[in-house]
């Protein structure tokens, strides 16, 4: 089996990725879980996100994610403060299984953190592809 | 202890099947999505490896007599190709395992069952039933044949139509709880119109080598433990282990809502005590509810009162792929056992609403 692992992102060990949001100006990141993730998940059927305005701590736990048969912690990949959440995904939370690098995205962060830089914990595609494979 | 492994393991890891861990046993969880797997057994048809799943024999002038003895139900009033849900129970009428008795065709003109214990429990209730046959000198022959029988389950609306077109002789006459052998390929296969889905269907024992060949023979989607549960909990049947269990939490057949089971004109390891509780009535009883809050229940949470305070513990739950909500069951006072009772489930310390509701929450066969 395969899995989606785009390049223009970064991934924690822990199976969120992160990526810069070019249209919504600097310094704006999204965070979702990875497409290996959510086949590991199966059937997501419950998100718990922080709100609007709440800061999320690099490596620390920012939310909670349920399928039908697991319970998992999320991980945020940055330090930051929330500018948006996906709130869709309370009513269809399916969408983390269909869609998880795009749709099924979880929150937007406003953060200092430069994605490009090397001194950060986060991995490369390649680096996710060899921990996953 | 490595895991043992049901004989179609090898073709079900091919298919792209999940495995779990199951009462010892390396069992597929999901081979394509539960939601898919649990709406094909809604709607239409779809098969699981229940392999996990003991069998013990037993065979012999005084089979009746230690069957009856040793489960609540009134095995007596069996007929051959009978079949009878029931629990095992200690002296003090706590459940030690719930089962389902087949009486089979006499063998050697004696009466013979099979029963099916829980996955992992197979060894214990084989080891129960010699020595209580030794106890009280009864002559019987027992034998565990768990690794004898692979165990399928067909179920669904259209499982009896399916069922028609693949097995070699007359099916879907058989009626609830009705069993018989039956030929599929060529192999022959005892055949139960059971199951643990409130789905019509089947359930079939099947010779371990022969497995792959039964279970080839049915072309419908493959469905794993995952959605076993989703579907066993909408139809409000309970699960040894998770629903009570003899030493973490010891329940009554009466308190876990299955007292229909329990024959008090008959003679059985906990009669005497299981009468008392039925005079005196339980404190504590199994209820199925609902959250309104978002979330899912989950086993072990607590569940309290509007105040606060906790007044019971959830024992199953999930989100319900029919209904789209979360569900569960859990032991609650009486106090508290009527529906529309509202109640909260402590999800990650956070009180969710919940509302008691009626089990099943589906309709069922």
């Amino acid at each position: 089996m395969s899995f989606d692992i785009p390049a223009d992102r970064r991934y924690l060990e822990s199976h969120e990725w992160t990526h810069a949001l070019e249209s919504t100006g600097d310094g704006v990141v999204r965070i979702g879980i990875t497409d290996f993730a959510q086949d590991e998940l199966g059937d997501v059927v419950f998100v718990e996100l922080p709100e609007e305005g709440e800061t999320i701590t690099a490596g620390e736990q920012f939310g909670v994610i349920e399928s039908i048969k697991a319970v998992s912690d999320l991980y945020a990949p940055v330090d930051g403060e929330v500018v948006a959440v996906n709130e869709t995904l309370f009513d269809s939370p399916e969408l983390v299984n269909d869609d998880p690098f795009g749709e099924g995205w979880m929150l937007e962060v406003e953060t200092d953190t430069d994605l490009e830089s090397d001194d950060l914990e986060l991995l490369s595609a390649e680096e996710y592809e060899e921990q996953i494979a | 202890m490595p895991l043992q492994t049901p004989p179609l393991r090898g073709l079900h890891d091919e298919r792209g099947a999940k495995f779990t861990e199951f009462g010892g046993w390396d069992m597929p969880v999901e081979f394509d999505s539960i939601r898919e797997e649990h709406a094909a057994v809604r709607d239409d048809v779809g098969i699981f490896d229940v392999s996990h799943m003991g069998e013990i024999h037993v065979t012999g002038p005084d089979a009746t007599r230690l069957m009856d003895r040793l489960t609540s139900n009134d095995v007596a009033a069996l007929e051959v190709g009978d079949s009878q849900y029931a629990t095992i129970t200690d002296e003090e009428g706590i459940i030690i395992d719930d089962t389902v008795v087949y009486r089979l065709p006499d063998e050697d003109d004696e009466p013979t069952y099979l029963f099916v214990p829980n996955a992992g429990n197979d060894e214990a209730m084989h080891q129960r039933w010699v020595d209580h046959r030794n106890e009280w000198d009864l002559e019987a022959t027992i034998d565990n044949q768990t690794d004898e029988y692979a165990m399928f389950a067909l179920q669904g609306p259209e499982a009896a139509d399916l069922a028609g077109d693949v097995v070699d002789d007359p099916i879907g006459d058989l009626g609830r709880f009705e069993a018989r052998y039956v030929t599929i390929e060529g192999i022959e296969c005892w055949a139960a119109r059971t199951g643990y889905t409130g789905e019509d269907g089947f359930e079939f024992l099947v010779p371990w080598m022969d497995a792959e060949t039964v279970w080839s023979a049915f072309d419908c989607q493959p469905c794993g433990l995952g959605a076993r549960d989703t579907l066993r909990l909408e139809a409000g049947y309970v699960l040894a282990g998770e629903d009570f269990d003899h030493e973490s939490d010891p329940r009554t057949p009466y308190e876990a809502g299955i007292g229909f089971t329990v024959k008090l004109d008959t003679e059985f390891v906990g009669r005497d005590a299981l009468e008392r509780v039925k005079e005196e009535g339980v404190e504590e009883k199994l209820v199925g509810f609902r959250l309104i809050d978002r979330g899912v229940p989950r086993h072990g949470y607590d569940i309290t009162n509007t105040e606060g305070r906790v007044v019971g513990t959830v024992t199953s739950g999930t989100m319900s792929p029919t209904l789209g909500a979360p569900i569960g069951l859990g032991y609650v006072p009486l106090e508290y056992a009527e529906p529309g009772t509202t109640l909260r489930v402590i999800v990650r310390g956070q009180p969710k609403k919940a509302r008691v509701e009626t089990i099943p929450f589906i309709e069922t066969v």
